[in-house]
């Protein structure tokens, strides 16, 4: 008897992906799909893409879907969530879209305790635009806009959303985790799963960001463009649990 | 059923909630607070009412959009800057077709302006607002009777032409109280395949707005196009008021117009025979209603609190048949029906 070990998900659509080669966005659909078919919500999970590369988002994923407007997702997914509260809602955004445009609907969303997921991409750049720099973007990294590298003087700081989000008492579930490595890849696929899980027990806001390549504005191989995210990217990012309330908010949850 | 004393804005509240809408988001700005205060108030009251104070109007309008592919009807109010911030929001549920009504209880401007009575935002209503080639259907109430059964009639037309309705009011309008009688809302026609629910065993869908090919975009502009001519031909409504004998009549809408009712009250008094003609749609411009008139009447007078945009309207409409004068009291300045009256009656007067 053949056992399958390897299978297209079902909720992932037979088309090619867009994304470039070597890119996260590839990955990280996948194994969103893997866990929509693992969990068994492919009919009731609800997604929210957002402007950016992952525009086209609902190309791949086999659920319902709504485009949100640049930053705005997270009020999107909220609302569609307390309109159906038994719907699995997740609302899929870049660095720009949650750190930048789109901060005080994510950073409120998250407040509320709205009981989402926001799988939450950083890649230090805007990438469907062409490589501008992001709220995430490293200092001293070179953009079309940081010519000379991000300047702390005038351009900030990386901004540090797990951590940030983390500090939020709505907030249940914070993990930042990597797509550079398979071992890497399987523990990202674990994080959306639990934030996923967290969500259908009415446990509260979950997100997990995710570090993930962009070799194309890097202006690196993928090889490398993994290489970086270990020995650049992740030191000023460390992939972490930053907050795991899925227990607490369980027992609250009986105790009431 | 009997009648009751309300403020208008929370006149808007009670109808949106007795016509089903069951979801709400808005964020303080005066003076339309009361209408998110009585929300916030009376929504958990009702079966699956949800209120959510946004953190900003960029979020509310976004919520709504949410709540509306949920399936919801839905509905968020501000006053002008607050307009201005969900333009965005406004253009991509049009774009996407999702019914909702977004309430403007306008106030002075440009920029912050101040918090009076004010119809500046005539522009901004009718001819889209945001960005890209839309309309918004746009209701102008002129009484608190009216802000109930408009309200209740905005769900209705949103829901028909899955678009987003404003409904165009002043701070005069939300401030005051009339008694009002809430009539009994029709049934809801809204079929489910609009809706995104989840897509369960079938096939799943999606809603954007985003057409990247320029042929498909351009089709989508046209069908939108299409669906706005359907409105335009059906859709306007307009009041006539003291027309038949009318040597001149004034195009008012909104507070504008009961200021021109008083004043043409007066005026008949001492014998000048002035009418009033109020469009009650502003998008659609009852525009063959108006020019239909022109047959029969030769001077008109738009009075605005503005500098003169509904004038721009008058003019498509009149097409040049007739004589337009036009009054504007713009930034929150409202004059009295005798001030109106001394101008009408100038106008009346003068012999071109």
């Amino acid at each position: 008897m053949v056992k399958t070990v390897y299978q297209r998900p079902k909720s992932l659509k037979e088309n090619i992906f867009h994304y470039c080669p070597g890119c996260g966005h590839s990955i990280v659909h996948r194994i969103i799909a893997e866990v929509i078919d693992e969990l068994d919500i492919r009919g009731i999970t609800i997604g929210v893409p957002p402007a950016g590369c992952a525009v086209l988002a609902y190309n791949y994923f086999d659920v319902d879907m709504i485009e949100a407007p640049h930053g705005r997702g997270p009020a999107m997914a909220s609302a569609i969530k307390r309109s159906l509260p038994d719907r699995v809602v997740f609302s899929y955004q870049g660095d720009g879209d949650l750190a930048a445009i789109g901060i005080a609907e994510s950073f409120h969303s998250a407040n509320r305790g709205e009981n989402i997921t926001i799988i939450f991409i950083n890649n230090a750049v805007y990438g469907m635009t062409g490589g501008q720099m992001a709220p995430t973007t490293m200092l001293e990294q070179k953009t079309t806009t940081s010519p000379l590298g991000r300047n702390k003087t005038l351009d900030g700081y990386p901004v540090k959303v797990s951590e940030i989000f983390s500090q939020l008492k709505g907030v249940t579930y914070v993990e930042r985790c990597m797509v550079n490595s398979p071992a890497n890849v399987n523990k990202t696929k674990k994080a959306i799963k639990k934030a996923f899980q967290c969500q259908i027990d009415g446990q509260g806001f979950s997100l997990i960001e995710i570090l993930s390549p962009c070799p194309t504005n890097w202006k690196m191989t993928s090889i490398n463009s993994c290489k970086w995210i270990d020995e650049v990217m992740s030191k000023e990012f460390p992939p972490d649990v930053f907050k795991d309330n899925i227990t607490a908010a369980k027992k609250t949850a009986e105790d009431a | 059923m009997n009648k009751v004393l309300m403020s208008g804005n929370n006149i808007i509240g009670e109808a949106a909630i007795r016509a089903g809408c069951r979801f709400y988001a808005g964020y303080p700005i005066t003076p339309q607070n009361e209408l998110t205060e009585y929300m916030a108030e009376h929504m958990r009251n009702v079966e699956g009412g949800i209120f959510i104070q946004s953190e900003s109007e960029i979020a509310a309008i976004n919520m709504i959009a949410g709540a509306s592919a949920a399936g919801l009807r839905v509905m968020t109010s501000s006053s002008s800057p607050g307009i201005s911030l969900k333009q965005e929001g406004i253009s991509s549920m049009a774009a996407c077709e999702l019914p909702g009504i977004i309430v403007n209880i306008m106030r002075g401007g440009p920029g912050l302006g101040n918090i009076r009575p004010s119809q500046g935002d005539y522009f901004q209503a009718t001819r889209g607002g945001g960005h890209g080639d839309y309309r918004t259907i746009v209701l102008a109430p002129a009484s608190c009777q009216e802000l109930g059964d408009l309200t209740m009639s905005a769900f209705d037309l949103a829901d028909k032409y899955r678009n987003p309705v404003m409904i165009l009011a002043d701070g005069m309008m939300g401030q005051m109280m009339e008694p009002v009688i809430f009539k009994k809302p029709k049934p809801r026609v809204y079929s489910k395949k609009f809706m995104l629910q989840g897509a369960g065993t079938g096939k799943s869908k999606f809603i954007r707005g985003l057409l990247l090919d320029p042929i498909d975009s351009e089709e989508h502009n046209w069908k939108l196009a299409r669906k706005y001519e359907v409105v335009s031909k059906n859709e306007p409504r307009h009041e006539e008021y003291k027309i038949d004998d009318a040597q001149m009549v004034i195009v008012a809408y909104g507070t504008a117009a009961r200021i021109a009712k008083g004043a043409i009250k007066r005026l008949r008094n001492n014998g000048l025979n002035v009418g009033l003609f109020r469009p009650i749609t502003l998008w659609p411009f009852p525009e063959l209603q108006l020019r239909a008139l022109a047959a029969k009447v030769k001077k008109y007078l738009v009075f605005e609190m503005s500098t003169g945009q509904m004038l721009d309207d008058v003019r498509l409409a009149l097409q040049g048949y007739a004589d337009i004068e036009f009054h504007g009291r713009p930034g929150g300045a409202v004059p009295t029906p005798a001030e109106l009256a001394n101008v009408i009656a100038r106008v009346y007067d003068k012999n071109d």
